[in-house]
């Protein structure tokens, strides 16, 4: 049998019964996107619907000032408390958290009302707090409305038409599909895939390299009648077979959390189904060696498992780098950026996602320069294995 | 059989080793004697050719260590200073992947592992994995591990260290039934009861060089000292003047 399966079964064999490799490649590593992209997902579905459903709540001091609009506001299904507050202490019940929204009608109201003048009215609110700030929204929202409905009725009973008052129509027109909104969501799937790639390799390279120096074992190995590069080819298969284990369990759990969280009741459709699934697999798999090579260089360079342990956890950032680059910068899908590893997966993966046609240059770029980016690391870890220095 | 010739080697601007010459012959056993920070490990790891020499060159059975590396290699058995196993691997599986690293057909590596578990008297510990081993077991593994190709040459460096008394005593039977069935060992080590005990020949070497090379009593008898510990500082306290 050629050395390096040799090497390969051992370092297969060896990290199965490590505990530690096993839990980290097989269940955090690829388990940790799914649940969170879960629990997540589930947490913005009940809070939108529990939104929209809900009726809006109101405190509003000195109703008797305003009988109209406090009519207006019970007839739109706002849900109406009545309190005596001065402007003070509306601010300290708002900050308290007593009340979310608190509309004051000023004793003035009435007579400006009257004259058609401007006829304040005061809306306490915290707009630091995401939900009250939603409430103050529609409280604004309502407020607007009836202020315009008065407006165009003084104008007609002085002759004029309303609709001088409206010289633009807007009509709003969104060409998002549900599954291109999706997407916003679904963009952390992709990291969450890479990064269980990265963590189904990341024990194995550590063990197989700095593990391997800790332990004492890496002397003997070197002075067997083998080449490096057969040594250093075999452990990083190893680290690439845990890494597909990984990324295929990812995609698994992907596929079942997807069946259970409704995104349809977000306005979304997602198509996160078998084939994808099959399809994500398909393109993380130039990455894989990558990876692992990466993985396995950088480790070859410590001494400690520690040490590598230190190093490798900011590798796995790496992967992260161009795709927030790519956010940042709102980067289009374009063939020039599928020569760059992790963003090409990225984009690939999102494009299957949104259903979109994919150029099978933009698939061969991707694939290519994974591999050969991951060729180049492989042959600079097994030169640096031929050298005196990794004896250490 | 293994030979030194004019080996050297220079870390930077320390000389590590200086000309060292000497051969260790078959059926016997040759001891590298000399404090720590001689220059034995390095002198053992050109010899074994992790790493290049310098100047000179090293030979096992006749064949160079740096341009025929894997021949050579194949006629040597290695057991270096760190000597670590595999803890999640039982003995036998630790023992097999070493095999299997040297070429060995399945067939052969299970007759070899079978023979050298019954010579170690391993037999009731080779399924079991190597985590919780005691140091006899230990070494006796990696032994098994450096043997398993069956090699003329076994280099050990420092074999001892950190072995308790019952250990060392297995180690030096073990290292006797070697040299009876006509192996070629070397091993090195700073102890000089060690190495009385148990060398045919000793080298003796200090800041790189050999100081002397002979029989126990030879070297004894030309120093002028009455014991072979007296000799071995006499020839140490010469040094002082020279480097």
């Amino acid at each position: 049998m050629a050395a390096f399966l040799t090497v390969f079964l051992k370092e297969f064999l060896e990290n199965l019964r490590d505990r530690r490799t096993l839990l980290s490649a097989l269940l955090f590593g690829p388990l940790f996107g799914p649940i969170l992209f879960g629990a997540m997902v589930s947490r913005m579905l009940n809070q939108s619907v529990a939104e929209s459903d809900e009726p809006l709540r109101l405190t509003v001091s000195g109703r008797e000032h305003a009988p109209g609009l406090i009519r207006y506001l019970e007839s739109q299904r706002v849900q109406l408390k009545f309190e005596s507050l001065s402007e003070h202490a509306a601010r300290d019940s708002v900050r308290a958290g007593t009340a979310q929204v608190i509309l004051i009608v000023p004793e003035e109201y009435g007579s400006r009302f009257t004259a058609a003048l401007p006829a304040p009215v005061l809306l306490v609110a915290d707009s630091a707090d995401s939900q009250t700030r939603k409430s103050a929204d529609r409280a604004r929202l309502l407020l607007a409305g009836y202020g315009s409905g008065i407006a165009q009725l003084r104008l007609q009973v002085r002759g004029v038409s309303p609709l001088l008052t409206l010289p633009l129509a807007v009509n709003d027109i969104d060409v998002a599909t549900p599954t291109g909104r999706a997407v916003v969501v679904l963009g952390f799937v992709t990291y969450f895939i890479l990064f269980a790639v990265l963590m189904g390799g990341l024990y194995l390279a550590i063990d197989s390299t700095a593990g391997e120096r800790e332990r004492g074992s890496l002397e003997a190995l070197l002075s067997l009648p083998v080449a490096r590069g057969s040594l250093v080819g075999g452990k990083i298969l190893a680290t690439c077979s845990y890494m597909c284990a990984s990324l295929a369990i990812c995609l698994t759990a992907f596929v079942i959390v997807f069946r259970f969280v409704p995104l349809e009741r977000l306005g979304m459709s997602a198509n996160l189904g078998a084939g994808t699934a099959m399809a994500f697999f398909a393109i993380c798999l130039p990455f894989v060696p990558l990876g692992a090579a990466l993985m396995t260089f950088v480790a070859s360079f410590t001494r400690s498992y520690r040490e590598a342990q230190t190093y490798l956890t900011s590798v796995l950032l790496v992967p992260t780098l161009p795709i927030a680059f790519a956010s940042i910068y709102s980067l289009k899908t374009k063939s020039s950026l599928m020569f760059i590893p992790s963003l090409s997966q990225h984009l690939l993966m999102t494009s299957v996602l949104k259903a979109e046609p994919i150029a099978v240059f933009d698939v061969l770029a991707s694939a290519g320069s994974s591999l050969v980016l991951a060729l180049v690391l492989i042959l600079v870890t097994a030169r640096h294995w031929r050298r005196e220095t990794m004896l250490g | 059989m293994i030979e030194a010739a004019a080996l050297s080697k220079r870390f930077g601007t320390v000389d590590a080793v200086r000309d060292v010459s000497f051969v260790a012959r078959d059926g016997e056993i040759t001891g590298l004697l000399g404090p720590n920070g001689a220059g034995k490990s390095t002198c053992l790891r050109m010899m074994y050719g992790v790493l290049a020499p310098g100047g000179g060159c090293a030979r096992v059975d006749g064949l160079d260590v740096r341009g025929e590396t894997s021949a050579a290699r194949a006629h040597l058995g290695v057991l270096p200073h760190a000597a670590g196993l595999y803890g999640n691997l039982t003995a036998r599986e630790n023992i097999d992947y070493f095999g299997s690293l040297h070429g060995m057909a399945r067939a052969r590596l299970n007759l070899r592992t079978a023979e050298l578990a019954r010579a170690l008297g391993m037999e009731s510990f080779m399924g079991r994995r190597v985590k919780g081993f005691s140091q006899g077991q230990r070494i006796k593994v990696a032994l098994a591990r450096a043997l398993v190709h069956d090699p003329g040459n076994l280099i050990l460096d420092e074999p001892t260290n950190g072995l308790d008394v019952m250990a060392t005593r297995g180690l030096r039977d073990i290292l006797r039934t070697l040299k009876a069935e006509g192996r070629c060992i070397l091993f090195s080590s700073h102890v000089m009861q060690e190495v009385a005990a148990l060398c045919d020949r000793v080298v003796i070497i200090g800041h790189g060089r050999v100081l002397a090379d002979g029989t126990p009593e030879a070297i004894r008898e030309q120093s002028g000292a009455p014991s072979l510990e007296e000799a071995f500082l006499r020839v140490l306290g010469d040094t002082e003047g020279v480097g």
